[in-house]
């Protein structure tokens, strides 16, 4: 039925293209589904909240101090939602760098959730802008304040982002049935694979070096010269958990639209996946001992921060890794599944204690995000999900390219 | 899937330049702190506590009348702090030798860790050494307020068009040839402005001359890798709560080494990658024609 749509498309006029975008805006499936109906509230209530935020101030839906100017908005959305992203540069690593072609089913769904993630995530932080009608200025160039940590970050959030719809945009092509600009786009994925990886690595190592000035202000259980190579490490094994994760899921909802041969290989895709993320845990769980001794924080381990370090450091680094490895080693999914969750909890958790529990952690009045700045935090994360799901139903993510990209390919 | 290498190192060129300008920049504003900065010194031996200052700085700078908030504090015995309705509070501390008032205001660090921070140089270090902000550049990403080591860039959370508040010790005035509104109001003498190395002079001739008065010590002088205000007291500073856990380098050099990092990461990656691309391209043709 789809490729009928296709077919008429191309070679008929505007009306045909306008009918063709129309319908393919109208939802798909059912519309009540459990997952609607909760999500539908909330990001409706979410836009109200951000409708008070620009109308009243940042203040008014927020909990945030002049001691604390950066809470749920910053420490969650940006920098732990892109560390969940770094699945999508990790992967095209393996399958464009090192060929491991057992890998390419999955890429055009991790670069679409790298995508959106970073769409919706790093976007996260226009809300957050007080003056958001400036964020021009670091990028147009009339100010360009180089020596800032920051302004890396923005511009690699920018270029990649446009890398990774390069790299997505063959599924786009496809979509619409438009051969020649498939064939060009796909032509440029290995440049746009190689800038992306390069710039991940330095924007994910950035997110950390964000931090770095706020020396004295995060507690020295966190804070080393080393967040930076903490956070990149990190974030190979938070891409993969995420893809587990994601994967696992998509798998049973979108499942008509896998073919036969990617079901079979889901298993070992996990299986594969899961040997890696034993590796990078433990090289992080090595050099996370190594930054604990060379700080020589021997003393404060015997306090409550000390205890909650040493609560992420075995609960979600040290037993995660375990899992992975006995998944890996009995061919276990549900225990690589459960891994991936405990991981992802683990690096929700790491980004916070960096970024939100352990800032100003001498405080007595301590920063808890509003209710508001949850709602608006769901709501991001539900609309991406909207856009994800919208994306996938229609263009070829997970189902197998049209015919005429392999005639065309030979 | 081939690709244009010639076009794609252009791009990275392109990139490269940004990133070498960025390092330029940088070592400009070193240069300029060699030259002379102004600033002020505060002693806390004269400051008698008046509160003075704070009305002229409200003065100077359009902001509200601090009375009210000077006697709720004086009843409750609560220290304030500078906010975005005021940008300096003097506070009086019980300490061995007595109360002692200290005035809370920007430093304007020789190597301000905002200016460092700021992506729109909206914070900005003038070659004469006062620290501003400039409305029509920030974006109000408050990276400045994160990383500022003594918390003073503040923000008008309440506001839809939020501005930092913070002391540029009064950058419009000083171009007139006038002082800063709170140096040119002090009753007691107890502010001082100057070129900052003349300011050292001074305070250590006060210190030398009468050295059962002060503590043998100029705040700011090393703190964050020296600061344009500096501070005399007759008691250790940890007494009046100055923040004594700062570090005597600059705080911008903490980020020094990885924004270094990235033209070389420019290079050597992409090169790299494309290496072992074309490695793993060639053992998989292999690996397949050795299957047929
Ligand atoms: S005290 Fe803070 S705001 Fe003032 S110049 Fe130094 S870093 Fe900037
Ligand atoms: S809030 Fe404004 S002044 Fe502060 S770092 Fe951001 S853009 Fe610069």
């Amino acid at each position: 039925m789809m490729s009928n749509i296709y077919s008429v498309k191309v070679d008929h006029g505007v009306t045909t293209t306008w009918k063709f975008f129309l319908s393919e805006i109208k939802p798909k499936g059912k519309l009540l589904t459990p997952f609607n109906i909760i999500s539908i509230p909330i990001i409706l209530l979410g836009l109200g909240i951000i409708v008070i935020r620009f109308w009243k101030g940042l203040g008014s839906v927020t909990n945030l101090t002049q001691e604390v100017p950066w809470g749920l908005w910053i420490g969650f959305d940006v920098v732990t939602g892109v560390a969940f992203a770094g699945g999508a540069y990790v992967i095209c690593f393996m399958v464009y760098i090192l060929n491991m072609q057992k890998y390419h089913s999955i890429v055009r769904i991790t670069v679409l959730n790298g995508f959106l993630a970073y769409v919706f995530y790093a976007g996260a932080l226009l809300l957050d802008l007080g003056r958001p009608w400036n964020v021009i200025n670091p990028i147009i160039g009339n100010n360009f304040g180089t020596s800032s940590v920051l302004f890396l970050v923005a511009w690699h959030f920018l270029l990649y982002m446009i890398a990774q719809l390069i790299e997505f945009s063959p599924a786009i092509a496809e979509w619409l049935g438009a051969r020649r600009a498939h064939k060009i786009l796909s032509g440029m994925t290995i440049a746009a694979v190689i800038f992306g990886i390069t710039l991940s690595i330095l924007h994910q190592s950035g997110l950390g070096a964000l931090f770095l000035m706020a020396k004295e202000k995060i507690h020295p259980l966190w804070y080393s010269e080393f967040i930076p190579l903490l956070f990149l490490v990190s974030s190979i094994f938070a891409g993969l958990s995420m893809i587990i994760f994601e994967g696992s899921i998509s798998h049973k909802v979108f499942f008509s639209q896998i073919s036969e041969k990617n079901h079979l290989a889901h298993k070992s895709i996990m299986h594969g996946l899961s040997k890696i993320c034993t590796g990078t845990l433990f090289a992080y769980f090595f050099l996370q001992l190594l930054v604990f001794i060379h700080g020589k924080h021997w003393n404060m381990i015997n306090s409550p921060y000390g205890y909650w370090f040493l609560f992420e450091m075995t609960g979600f680094v040290l037993m995660p890794m375990f899992l992975y490895f006995i998944g890996y080693r009995k061919n276990n999914i549900l225990m690589i599944r459960i891994a991936a969750i405990i991981t992802m909890l683990g690096v929700i958790l790491n980004r916070l204690n960096v970024t939100v529990i352990g800032f100003r952690w001498y405080d007595h009045i301590r920063y808890v995000p509003s209710w508001m700045e949850i709602v608006v935090t769901l709501a991001v994360i539900f609309t991406e999900i909207w856009v994800f799901r919208w994306v996938i139903n229609r263009m070829p993510v997970l189902r197998e390219s049209p015919i005429w990209v392999k005639k065309i390919n030979n | 899937m081939s690709l244009d290498r010639r076009k794609f190192f252009k791009v990275l060129g392109v990139t490269g330049i940004t990133l070498a300008i960025g390092k330029e920049a940088g070592a400009n504003q070193a240069i300029v702190s060699e030259t002379e900065f102004s600033g002020v010194l505060f002693d806390a031996v004269r400051c008698k506590g008046c509160h003075g200052c704070e009305y002229d700085c409200a003065d100077a700078n359009n902001l509200p009348d601090p009375s009210e908030s000077i006697l709720k504090a004086e009843k409750t015995g609560m220290k304030r702090k500078t906010d975005e309705s005021r940008r300096t509070v003097v506070n009086g501390y019980q300490t061995s030798k007595g109360e002692v008032f200290l005035k809370t205001q920007c430093m304007h660090c020789n190597e301000p860790a905002c200016a460092a921070a700021c992506l729109t140089q909206a914070m900005y270090k003038t070659k004469e050494g006062p620290v501003t902000w400039r409305t029509e550049k920030c974006m109000g990403c408050r990276y400045c307020m994160v990383s500022c080591p003594f918390d003073i860039p503040k923000f008008e959370y309440h506001s839809p068009n939020p501005k930092i508040q913070k002391c540029t010790m009064c950058y419009d005035r000083l171009k007139t040839g006038e002082l800063p509104a709170c140096v040119a109001n002090c009753p007691n003498d107890a502010l001082m402005f100057g070129k900052r190395r003349e300011l050292i002079k001074e305070a250590r001739k006060r210190i030398y001359e009468k050295p059962e008065i002060y503590v043998d010590q100029i705040y700011g002088e090393h703190e964050a890798g020296g600061t344009d205000w500096l501070y005399l007291s007759p008691v250790p500073f940890n007494e009046l709560l100055l923040k004594t856990t700062i570090q005597n380098s600059s705080y911008p050099q903490l980020t020094k080494g990885f924004l270094y990092s990235v033209p070389s990461v420019f290079v050597l990656v992409p090169a790299l990658l494309l290496g072992i691309q074309k490695a793993t391209a060639n053992i998989h043709k292999i690996s397949e024609s050795d299957d047929e």
